[in-house]
């Protein structure tokens, strides 16, 4: 990096991508060019800087200017300001929402402010299709001092001592697993990373591969190491295509610069990693399945045990680790294993990774130390609920996690508390509610996507959740009754208690968690037949206040459905009956004559 | 081997090591029930997808449910496979189940013999809440010649899948869809018909619902029956005599073949006529065919290929011709015993009637599916008549009688019809795995040796094992016979054959396990194999029931060579008696 004096980071992320990003690096080097200045600057696209609400974000080393919501016209400003005068400009700058005050460097601001970046330490800091910025941030340092200093007993051991468990959701011991995976004796061994991330509003996993893809191939040459495979595979979804490729780049990279590929470091130690595509399928996650898929067949999960570590690909003894468990790999074996077991809480270490979404005013990706509190996170580090509406609850979990409420609001956040509340952490999604989301149309929101990604295999889930599905679509119609909500009870319990994998034990979470947090809630939809958010369009009816309408007929002439009459200049009526509840009406009006009932 | 103590349901059992909770409640009495779980005893073959959700129990100290059938018991485990927790739980998930099932088991033909229905019965299920707003999966139906598929009747069970994928290798059948519409069907949802489906019929034979069905042929037959410009004959295969008292309460392995005749009599067939007749005439064909092959290829001839493969499954003959179509000269040319008869019966037995083949309708009473597809090929019609016109099942047979309100169990035995009634009980052991081969050594030992055989039973050909293979000592010539049954096992011998490794001189081939006995048409043996086992008993006790168990010794095959045919390999012998393969290689065909 030395021979540039100033370098200009673009956010390459996904959402910033999507926001022009690359339209964005492009007029920055037209417009250094122009000035003659490409040799002393540098624009690099990066990985995800984690702040998605306010992107694209574009970073100034070596001052550390973090200017949001970048438009690829705002190319010439920066240039001509910021890199030639020296000058901040300002109205690219964060405003903090509270003072108002424009802050420039990240780490004053509030969102970055509470967080600890291990998985994500790199993500936004170097060019991730470079190995030597890897490098330059101490890349494959681990690995050296793995193979040249420690035996495969004193990694897992160091590993173990982390007190590191799996990112995945299962949140088992990294180093258990490691060391079950290395006690199986076998002429081949696997190494497998599962980044087949698929919950919705979860996208930790892209974010590190997309951010620094060799973070994790260099955690799994050390894993090879340590269980004795010399083979690595990512499952990796197609429908992340920026993911592949810079996988694929840093792969190559790493081949030319001997750090996989034979004889690694002259130690003898020879890895090597290929990549599968998954086709998208949420149940693939899960590892018998992934595995499976993996071999060419369906992807449905099998009975455990026997576990991976026994036999798994190929029938052969295969550690399976998340793509964020693999990325803090690095990080624990460089700084050793009380530095990473002082963060977080008793029985969960580190930091983890948490996907911001919703109604949610820093919509974005986090990496924060366990233990931080929910209110830490989402009225601090996420600025607080939009439109200032109240704070109704926060998915975590993605869909096979549980709703958490109010009076979760100050519980540390680790794997075990999650569970006592009823949720779970699962790999990090954060789904936040406000008070206008219907707690039974949530629950039907994240069952549907249960039912269409179960595999099909287990009556319980195959069945099972469409079922619960109906059901809760039933009482949104207004068609429940209190009778149906022990139905779904029971239905839900007993779905948990016989499903065949994780997909089908955790998918009526949502349903119980809510049930129970929102009881009132679900009460009302089958006894008073009313949606208390207002969202549940057969228990709403539209209505013509008699006192405001002005008999303009713009309601009239805008219902799809025919379903208004009037004379002109009189009272108008809404046929309820006919009524489709689409609401161009209320739309419509002009003299606010149109209520919800 | 380690044993480990555990209790089930308060009582104490030892059991090795690796034993499945299911398998230990089993031996202390306790039938957990199950849907999906199968074990074909003893034949290795076992399908535990843990998928039905049925089998589940109470382990303390575990979180969730256990699928007692591929939970391995652990030391000091304590089960409970009745607690309110497991009843709900099971009853449930049989509701679930049963919530996207068609309720029309009025006209199910699986009504009475149905797995699912039993379950429902033995739960206790008299009504599935929320019924009136579910949602059932239903899918496209599908008729092959041999099998339907009604897949809205599937319950994902998996069986037909382990069956055709791990048993037969023949790949036609997978999971298809995910979620509520998961399914098991033919690559690209395709017809069976456009699968590498051999029409074995196995996947029928473990359904456990009415997902998969056979052709029903009754109908047919009846008109026919009912037609008095037809003369209708029919014959019926060595394996249904053993099996069809199944059908009445008798128990496995009865032999019924008097009382079936009484009954076939009964029916109102004019003729009722015997396969084990064609089943002589093919070992007198195929026989030669080996012989000739043989000793061309002992000097040398490089144009006769060895081994001959016996050619009478026509489950075999589609699995060849779709996956080994480059060996399709290998196989025995003769037909099965099922379309000799045909031939000689439309042609022979015609004209010595007096009538005209296109007056006479030939029906097949067979324990197979892919005989009622083998009937229907073109090579084996005269002018579009079929030699065989129908062919029907013994389920079918048995469904057949019923609906005639014959007794079949106070009947008294009858004889077969001369002349193609009459044969040997080399006939008989055709039903058997083995037995082919074996009927085929005591007709070719003697006529190659031109001595008499001294010991007629060929136990060494005789088993359960997948694959066996024996020695004949054919007076100094060691003649190495393979044999095969379940077409996995086949495929194996064939791979060595293709590869030019195979040490044999004939193979036989069943596509089914334990060969006829457990065909696709037989009655439903719900995963118990000692019933397979007791049809072959019963198939070695009618052989030596037989005065006369060579098939060159029954008198009228040697009429039939003297007044008709000339001598077996005869050009009129080809001309009938004879056939050839096709190459079915699969190409990839998108129906819409």
């Amino acid at each position: 990096m030395s021979k540039y004096s100033m370098h200009l980071l673009v956010c390459g992320g996904t959402g910033c991508h999507a926001a022009e990003s690359d339209a964005i690096v492009c007029n920055l080097r037209d417009e250094l060019e122009a000035k003659g200045l490409l040799d002393s600057v540098q624009v690099i696209l990066t990985g995800c800087f984690g702040f998605c609400e306010k992107g694209p974000i574009v970073k100034v080393m070596p001052d550390n200017t973090f200017y949001v919501q970048v438009k690829p016209e705002d190319a010439q400003t920066i240039v001509e300001e910021h890199v030639i005068k020296g000058r901040k400009v300002n109205r690219l700058l964060y405003k903090d929402p509270l003072t108002k005050e424009a802050v420039s460097d990240s780490k004053h601001m509030v969102f970055y402010k509470k967080q600890m970046r291990i998985a994500l330490r790199n993500c936004g800091f170097i060019n991730p299709e470079n190995i030597d910025e890897y490098i330059a941030r101490d890349g494959y340092q681990a690995l050296g001092k793995v193979l040249t200093e420690m035996s495969p007993e004193e990694t897992i051991k160091l590993v173990k001592d982390s007190g590191q468990r799996g990112r995945g959701g299962g949140g088992f011991s990294t180093g258990l697993k490691w060391e079950l995976a290395r006690k199986n004796v076998s002429d081949e061994k696997y190494v497998v990373c599962n980044a087949d991330e698929g919950d919705p509003g979860a996208f930790m996993d892209r974010s590190v591969l997309e951010g620094d893809p060799h973070s994790v191939l260099e955690a799994m040459a050390i894993c090879g190491y340590s269980i004795g495979a010399s083979d690595g595979l990512i499952y990796i979804r197609a429908e992340y295509p920026l993911a592949i490729e810079r996988l694929k780049i840093a792969i190559g990279q790493a081949r030319e610069y001997g750090l996989l590929g034979d004889n690694i470091f002259g130690t003898g130690f020879s890895f090597d990693i290929t990549l599968r595509y998954g086709a998208g399928a949420f149940v693939c996650g899960e590892e018998t399945a992934l595995i499976h898929s993996m071999e060419g067949l369906r992807g449905e999960p099998t009975v455990k045990p026997p576990f991976p570590a026994e036999s798994g690909y190929r029938n052969k003894p295969t550690n399976v680790n998340n793509v964020e468990t693999f990325a803090s790999i690095p990080a624990i074996i460089l700084k050793g294993a009380r530095w990473y077991s002082s963060i977080g809480t008793e029985k969960s270490k580190g930091t983890k990774v948490f996907a911001l979404a919703g109604k949610i005013n820093n919509v974005g990706l986090i990496e924060v130390p366990m233990g931080t509190t929910l209110r830490e996170v989402i009225f601090e580090i996420g600025g607080g609920i939009r439109n200032v509406k109240k704070f109704k609850g926060v998915q975590t979990g993605g869909p096979s996690g549980g709703c958490l409420t109010e009076k979760h609001l100050d519980t540390p956040i680790d794997f075990d508390n999650l569970i006592a509340a009823g949720s779970m952490m699962g790999s990090g999604a954060m789904i936040v509610l406000d008070e206008d989301d219907c707690m039974v149309s949530m629950a039907k929101f994240f069952l549907e996507f249960t039912v269409e990604e179960s595999c099909g295999k287990c009556a319980p889930c195959r069945i099972g959740n469409k079922r619960l599905h109906e059901l809760l679509g039933q009482i949104c119609e207004g068609k429940g009754s209190l009778a149906d909500l022990d139905r779904l009870k029971n239905m839900s319990l007993v779905i948990k208690d016989t499903s065949l994998c994780g997909l089908g034990q955790t998918s009526p979470n949502p349903v119980l968690s809510m049930m129970d947090n929102f009881r009132e809630e679900y009460v009302a939809h089958v006894t008073h037949k009313k949606c208390p958010a207002g969202q549940c369009k057969s228990l709403m009816e539209y209505i013509i206040n008699l006192d405001n309408c002005v008999g303009c007929t713009a309601c009239a002439r805008v219902c799809p459905v025919n379903a208004i009459t009037g004379e002109r200049k009189e009272v108008h009526l809404i046929n309820s009956a006919t009524c489709i509840k689409c609401g161009a009406c209320m739309e419509k009006c002009k003299f606010d004559a149109i209520y919800i009932s | 081997m380690e044993t480990i103590k555990l209790t089930i349901d308060n009582k104490e059992i030892d059991v090795h090591r690796g034993t499945t909770i299911y398998k230990a409640a089993r031996e202390l009495g306790i039938d957990i029930p199950t849907l999906c779980y199968m074990e074909l005893h003893d034949m290795g073959i076992e399908n535990n997808p843990a998928g039905c959700r049925i089998c589940v129990a109470e382990v303390e100290g575990r979180r969730n449910l256990a699928p007692t059938c591929s939970t391995k018991c652990e030391p000091g485990m304590k089960v409970k496979t009745h607690s309110t927790r497991v009843l709900n739980a099971r009853r449930t998930v049989m509701e679930f189940i049963l919530s996207d099932h068609p309720k029309d088991c009025l006209v199910c033909s699986k009504s009475g013999n149905c797995e699912l229905q039993d379950m429902s019965h033995r739960l206790g299920i008299r009504e599935i809440p929320g019924q009136e707003f579910a949602a059932t999966s239903t899918y496209r139906k599908d008729t092959s010649p041999s099998i339907i598929r009604d897949l809205d009747k599937c319950i994902m069970c998996r069986r037909c899948e382990m069956m055709c994928n791990e048993v037969q290798t023949v790949g036609a059948l997978s999971a298809v869809n995910r979620g509520f519409m998961a399914t098991v069907a033919p690559a690209f949802e395709q017809n069976l018909e456009y699968s590498t489906c051999t029409y074995c019929g196995q996947c029928v034979s473990v359904c456990p619902t009415g997902a998969l069905t056979e052709v029903n042929h009754v109908p047919q037959v009846l008109r026919a029956l009912n037609d008095p410009t037809k003369t209708v004959v029919v014959q019926t295969a060595p394996a249904v005599r053993v099996a069809l008292g199944e059908e009445f309460g008798l128990a496995p392995g009865s032999i019924v073949t008097g009382k079936m005749t009484a009954a076939l009599r009964a029916l109102g067939f004019d003729y009722v006529f015997d396969t084990d007749f064609a089943a002589d005439l093919t070992i007198m064909e195929e026989g030669t065919e080996l012989l000739d092959r043989l000793t061309r290829h002992l000097k040398g001839d490089k144009t006769a290929r060895i081994p001959i493969l016996t050619s009478c499954c026509p489950g075999w003959v589609n699995f060849f011709e779709h996956y080994f179509p480059d060996l399709k000269d290998v196989p025995s040319t003769a037909k099965s015993p099922q379309q000799m008869f045909g031939a000689i019966a439309k042609s022979y037995f015609a004209d010595k009637i007096g009538i005209n083949r296109k007056d006479m309708v030939v029906v097949s009473i067979m324990p197979c599916l892919a005989k009622k597809y083998e009937c229907q090929r073109d090579e084996f019609s005269v002018d579009g008549n079929p030699d065989v016109d129908y062919s029907i099942s013994t389920r079918e047979l048995a469904n057949f009688i019923k609906q005639a309100n014959i007794d079949i169990k106070n009947l008294h035995d009858e004889e077969f019809d001369a002349p193609l009634g009459e044969s040997t009980g080399a006939g008989v052991i055709f039903g058997a795995t083995g037995g082919v081969i074996e009927a085929a050594c005591r007709t070719a030992y003697e006529v190659y040796t031109g001595k008499k055989l001294e010991r007629i039973d060929f136990t060494e050909l005789r088993g359960m094992e997948g694959v066996r293979s024996a020695t004949i000592d054919f007076n100094g010539l060691p003649v190495n016979i393979g044999i095969a049954h379940g077409l996995g096992n086949a495929r194996k011998l064939l791979d060595e054959v293709r590869s030019g490794k195979s040490q044999f001189h004939a193979i036989e081939v069943m596509a089914c396990p334990g060969g006829c006995i457990g065909g696709g048409g037989q009655p439903l043996h719900h995963g118990n194999s000692e019933i397979i086992k007791a049809r072959a008993a019963a198939i070695y006790a009618e052989d030596r029931k037989k005065p006369l168990r060579k098939s060159h010794e029954n008198p009228f095959i040697i009429k039939l060579y003297d007044e008709f045919l000339g001598k077996p390999g005869s050009e009129k012998a080809h001309h009938l008696l004879h056939t050839h393969y096709f190459d079915k290689k699969k190409k990839i065909i998108v129906k819409k």
